[in-house]
């Protein structure tokens, strides 16, 4: 997903996620994720002190609401880091912190089902027993509901492409009889696929395809969310004042790992501070939590150095990359060799330092970022070793730019006018500079830049343009396939997520071959995502800069801190002391 | 100002005829200049800024030969300076447990290592200080000019004409006064920024990143301020007597508009210049703090000001240093104007005294 934000705190503001990719294959990608937990003030993953306690409000502060609130459309971690605590879906990530918070669990299915029919059709065991928050008994057909308002309502993505009869599927309309096979009497759910689609159970985690009562309108719901089947429920939710969560009477635990139950009564998210008096509220107990999309001022970074915020602080790292999209389509940047030279002459040291120094952002050169499947440290654009980033190449850089016959040429660097954004675009223009181009910033609202870079009707504006991506889910093919892959160029839309418009043909049928060998030969296939990673970065349709950490400040009364790679902090899991 | 004599007092030189003391019409625009210079309060303020005015436009001199920058624009977050005798990185990383964040340098007092300290870019805020300055005043004072000289224009024709073309151009002028000048400016900059080669008009192509498209905004949103206070001069100076005398000898319409009207309204037009300069500094630095204003690489007041937001608890100099400098000179401006109102029309100082 697209977040517009900042380095250390992201903003969750996610872009419309345009895709027609057909899900690459990696069932065991979750598993074999390595070291996702990052590392923390206190401890990687998790940090608790006592016996954890049910009761009190645990309030968040954050600078500004999520949006729409309807759980088919929304697409900010903001929101699903509540929708995860109110509605469950087919499968869940685990709700642990740490590596093992990239496993696929059961949540409303019994288990995790093989696929049948040439990897097409999957056959879900539906648990009983379970109530929506409004007491109706959950049914498989509700999940028909579920479906059908991804194409409705409509949904943000093109996850659910893939399920038989979704193609005919409209605002106007839609039917699934055939995708989605409900049978009430013995509690199973068919999905039938018009192609094998190895994410499909990562995609099925994610609160898109949460249950809601078959009885939910097909069409938008704006800010009502409609009951689920979790912990809590929504009591309210004002954009412009606060979400209020409360508990769900009808929830029991069904299966620990996938929804345990929560710790506090209510969970109260507040909307329109500064971040400053966020960070301010929650020194002085006044709140529990700093929103983590919310950018921490680097004056209060200072203070949170301080001793006596140690055990409040908790740092990760996300799987999350941070880069300059060159523009392949308009001359310098369709030429190899000056791609490679900004890729030489990149100071990723200072774009770090405005990230927050090193403490909150790592130097990245490749496509896939750390502790995420298949990546292997691979940095061809540095001084010596080349697999850590260590310093520019200037001597290097010139060199191609003057092989390459651009020296000279007008480059436009577009970016955001926020401070983060604007410092980065004049430290790129300044990097471009120093070998021979003559770069210009061209600096645009965050909700202008983004579709602005992606529509090719603006190709011939800008050379260099600012993008950042944070993981759907722990699958190669989210950062390989969409970002850079053939099919994610979409001409004249505002949602084509290769903004490079990078397509080479030979890494593409490599693509589909990894997908496809997920299923068959995973560790084959993994190995491939590495080659192809490799392959990517070394054709330098990117600069890429850093791979970001993110902060969670907390109050000082709270414990049980868990961080998980998917969902980040878990709210329903603090307690208060 | 026709209309304004001074008998002549006991320092006359003129021989003593034996008659009645001679009435001698003085120049009104030196009696002007003598009062402005009797306002000692009024010279200070254009001493200030003046002086203002020669310490921006010496900004490439400070940043090279005092400072040692090359490019003062450029970032320079790997840079060191020298500060306490060491040398020492401009970017600090944060102190503690956590390393968090990076802090720019603060003010050494050294002129020539970061005086006022650095940037969240690292760049000296002296030297950009300096070049904000070129720019806003630049801006402030390019828009007051062009915004004075189209309202006294658009004046000019609406009150000697009348009728419906009186009404045309003041309505025209109401919409544009009810217009929400940051709305406009945001509008006008985004649709720039998005055409990187500029947009035409006529022979000249217009870049976002050009002084000129703050100029044009800013002298656009205020012209219907300046144009309503000359206009009801004009009205007012149609009617005299000196004006129908001129009609009277057969005075072409151009005639009395530019040599018997303007000459009777261009004190007011004079008094208003510095405090619309003072008023579109101001509204330069709103803008640019927005970031629709001046674009980067260019820098000025507000910029910097945007730019040292987050660093106000640890690095205040760098917002309060171009803060100080927008109120030094629009105090300036105000004060200057009043005095140059006071040296035009005595009246309306008795007026507002009395």
């Amino acid at each position: 997903m697209r977040l517009m934000g900042l380095v250390h705190t992201p903003a969750r503001r996610v872009a419309r996620h345009p895709l027609r990719w057909s899900g690459a294959a990696l069932v065991a990608l979750a598993l074999a994720v390595a070291g996702c937990g990052g590392s923390s003030a206190s401890s990687p993953g998790t940090a608790s002190s006592g016996t954890p306690k049910s009761g009190g409000t645990f309030t968040i502060l954050a600078n500004s609401a999520f949006g729409v609130a309807d759980p088919a459309q929304n697409y900010t971690l903001e929101e699903w880091q509540l929708l995860i605590d109110t509605h469950n879906g087919l499968t869940g990530f685990a709700m642990v912190g740490g590596v093992p918070g990239t496993k696929i669990v059961p949540d409303l299915a019994t288990s995790i089902p093989q696929p049948t029919n040439g990897g097409k059709t999957y056959v879900f065991h539906i648990r009983r027993g379970i109530k929506f928050s409004n007491g109706q008994t959950l049914k498989p057909s509700d999940f028909v509901t579920t479906f059908e308002r991804q194409f409705t309502v409509p949904g943000p993505t093109a996850f659910y492409s893939d399920i038989v009869g979704a193609s005919a599927c409209s605002t106007k309309g839609c039917n699934l009889s055939k995708g989605v096979v409900a049978n009430d009497s013995a509690y199973t759910l068919t999905i039938n696929l018009t192609q094998p689609d190895a994410e499909i159970m990562d995609q099925l985690a994610l609160p898109f395809a949460y249950a809601v009562p078959a009885s939910t309108p097909l069409k938008l719901l704006g800010n009502n969310v409609p009951p689920g089947t979790g912990p809590y429920m929504w009591k309210s939710y004002n954009p412009n004042t606060e979400a209020v969560l409360v508990r769900n009477p009808y929830f029991h635990v069904w299966n620990k790992v996938a929804e345990p139950a929560g710790y506090p009564n209510e969970i109260i998210e507040k909307y329109g501070l500064q971040v400053s008096d966020e960070v301010t509220e929650v020194e002085n107990g006044e709140a529990n939590e700093v929103f983590d999309g919310d950018q921490i001022p680097s004056d209060q970074l200072s203070q949170l150095n301080s001793a006596k915020y140690t055990d409040q602080v908790h740092v990760n790292t996300l799987t999350a990359d941070w880069y300059f999209a060159l523009n392949t389509k308009q001359p310098p940047f369709n030429n190899l060799e000056a791609r490679q030279a900004i890729n030489y002459a990149a100071n990723r040291s200072a774009y770090v330092k405005i990230a927050g120094g090193p403490q909150l952002a790592v130097p990245a050169c490749q496509i896939l970022p750390p502790n995420f499947p298949s990546y292997k440290a691979y940095c061809p654009y540095t001084t010596g070793a080349q697999t850590v980033w260590s310093a520019p190449n200037l001597a290097k850089a010139k060199a191609l730019v003057k092989a390459s016959g651009t020296a000279g040429d007008k480059v436009v660097v577009d970016g955001t006018n926020d401070q983060v954004g604007a410092a980065l675009v004049q430290q790129m223009v300044s990097d471009l500079n120093s070998i021979g181009y003559k770069a210009t910033p061209q600096l645009l609202t965050a909700a202008v830049q983004y579709p602005f870079v992606q529509n090719s009707t603006n190709s011939a504006k800008w050379n260099v343009g600012w993008s950042a991506w944070y993981q759907d889910y722990p699958a190669p093919a989210d950062f390989l396939n969409v970002l850079l892959g053939c099919g994610s160029i979409h001409p004249n839309s505002d949602a084509s997520p290769n903004i490079a418009a990078y397509c080479d043909p030979s890494t593409q049928s490599q693509i589909n071959k990894a997908e496809s060998e997920e299923a068959t030969d995973p560790s084959a296939a993994a190995a491939l995502w590495t080659q192809i990673d490799h392959e990517d970065t070394n054709a330098a349709p990117w600069v890429d800069m850093y791979n970001p950490k993110q902060i969670d400040f907390l109050s000082k009364d709270v414990h049980g801190y868990e961080w998980n790679p998917q969902w980040y902090i878990l709210i329903d899991q603090l307690w208060q002391s | 100002m026709a209309t304004l004599l001074e008998q002549v007092g006991p320092e006359s030189t003129e021989p003593d005829t034996g008659l009645r003391p001679e009435i001698v019409g003085r120049n009104p625009w030196a009696l002007a200049a003598r009062r402005l210079r009797r306002n000692r309060i009024a010279l200070a303020a254009l001493i200030l800024f003046l002086l203002i005015v020669l310490m921006s436009f010496l900004a490439p001199v400070y940043a090279h030969d005092v400072a040692h920058i090359g490019n003062p624009l450029a970032p320079n977050l790997n840079g060191t300076t020298v500060a306490g005798g060491k040398v020492v990185p401009v970017m600090q990383e944060g102190t503690g447990g956590l390393h968090l964040g990076e802090t720019p340098i603060g003010p050494t007092w050294d002129p020539h290592h970061y005086f006022l300290g650095a940037d969240d870019l690292g760049r000296d805020v002296a030297s950009l200080l300096l070049y904000g300055g070129r720019s806003s005043l630049q801006i402030g004072i390019s828009s007051a000019i062009i915004c004075c000289a189209v309202a006294t224009l658009l004046a000019l024709i609406a009150g000697f004409f009348g009728g419906i073309v009186d009404a045309v151009v003041s309505r025209i002028m109401d919409i544009i006064w009810a217009f929400p000048v940051y709305l406009l400016a945001i509008c006008i900059a985004t649709e720039l920024l998005t055409h990187s080669n500029g947009i035409p008009v006529g022979p000249l192509k217009i870049s976002a990143d050009n002084l000129w498209v703050p100029t044009f905004i800013i002298a656009f949103a205020y012209v219907s301020y300046v144009y309503r206070p000359i206009r009801g001069q004009v009205l007012s100076v149609v009617r005299k007597e000196f004006v129908e005398a001129a009609i009277a000898q057969g005075a072409s319409n151009l005639r009395l508009m530019f040599s018997e009207i303007l000459p009777n309204v261009v004190s007011t037009v004079i008094v208003l210049l510095p405090l619309m300069i003072a008023t579109n500094i101001l509204t330069e630095s709103a803008l640019s703090f927005l970031s629709v204003g001046v674009q980067p690489p260019n820098v000025s007041w507000g910029v910097i000001i945007g730019d040292g937001e987050d660093l106000l608890y640890t690095r205040p100099w760098v917002s309060l240093a171009p803060g100080i400098m927008i109120v030094l000179t629009v105090l300036a401006l105000n004060v200057f104007g009043d005095g140059i109102r006071d040296a035009l029309d005595p009246r309306a100082k008795l007026r507002v005294d009395g």
